[in-house]
């Protein structure tokens, strides 16, 4: 007798988080490098939203909603040491290749590998301002930090990929796992004692 | 400045404009988004959905 909430919005809960799914699976593979390890984050994240659907809010962003919960999945994840040296070349290479007519010799998958490189904020915030396509305002909402702070990584996050672009300095394939681990350790032992994470 | 020639040795006719402009490359991010959410999705996420609210009924 007791619903919590009403059937239409069960049914609409279900239909919008259907359709975000393509845009998690963007933003995890982003995150993470490897299509199969990035679909696993997707289903984790998809059974978390699903239990805590209660606590959605109707009318408010689903992608913002379930992106956050993604990124909190990704971090338990990630200092779990579950995607060390787990970056798949070949099959990135075969997924994320231009399509043919890409003008200069940059390829997206160079490109992935160097964003790969970056610190996991970073890396975050690039793709949700520059390829996701959120505001910095919503960035900072999923992110759960300042504006400044978003600001700020984006900035910092662009300045290395042009100069690694600029210098050439792409890691090649196989290098390119280690290089981006090294960096992401770094970064999640950095900020476990740091109190740059904005949201106490 | 020294290159390494381990390197791959890209875009340096990128350099001139990139630090007035919206780096060239900046439309490759959003192109490896796009190229991500356009692919077909595979049915084991609808599948996953369908048994969620099924367990819920």
């Amino acid at each position: 007798m007791t619903e919590p909430r009403s059937a239409a919005d069960a049914v609409s809960f279900k239909r919008e988080l259907t359709g975000v799914i393509p845009h998690l699976r963007a933003f995890a593979r982003g995150l993470c490098g490897r299509p199969d390890l990035a679909d696993d984050l997707v289903q984790e994240t998809l059974l978390k939203a699903w239990a805590a659907q209660e606590r959605f809010e109707p009318g408010t962003s689903m992608r913002a909603w379930t992106f956050v919960i993604l990124r909190n999945a990704y971090l338990t994840d990630m200092r779990r040491n579950r995607f060390r040296a787990e970056y798949d070349e070949t099959v990135a290479e075969r997924i994320l290749v231009a399509p043919a007519g890409q003008e200069g010799p940059l390829h997206l998958s160079d490109l992935h590998r160097a964003l790969l490189t970056l610190p996991p904020e970073r890396r975050e915030a690039l793709l949700l301002v520059g390829a996701g396509g959120f505001s910095y305002e919503e960035a900072a909402e999923i992110c759960q930090c300042a504006v400044g702070t978003i600001k700020s990584r984006v900035g910092r996050a662009r300045a290395t990929l042009s100069a690694m672009i600029e210098q050439g300095a792409i890691p090649r394939r196989a290098l390119g796992d280690a290089v981006a681990h090294d960096a992401i350790m770094e970064e999640l032992e950095g900020s476990a004692s740091s109190t740059e994470q904005a949201h106490s | 400045m020294a290159r390494d020639k381990s390197m791959k040795n890209i875009g340096h006719e990128r350099s001139r404009r990139s630090r007035q402009t919206s780096p060239e490359w900046a439309s490759g991010l959003r192109r490896l988004y796009d190229s991500v959410v356009e692919e077909p999705l595979p049915d084991s996420f609808n599948q996953l959905l369908d048994r969620l609210d099924g367990a819920d009924d």
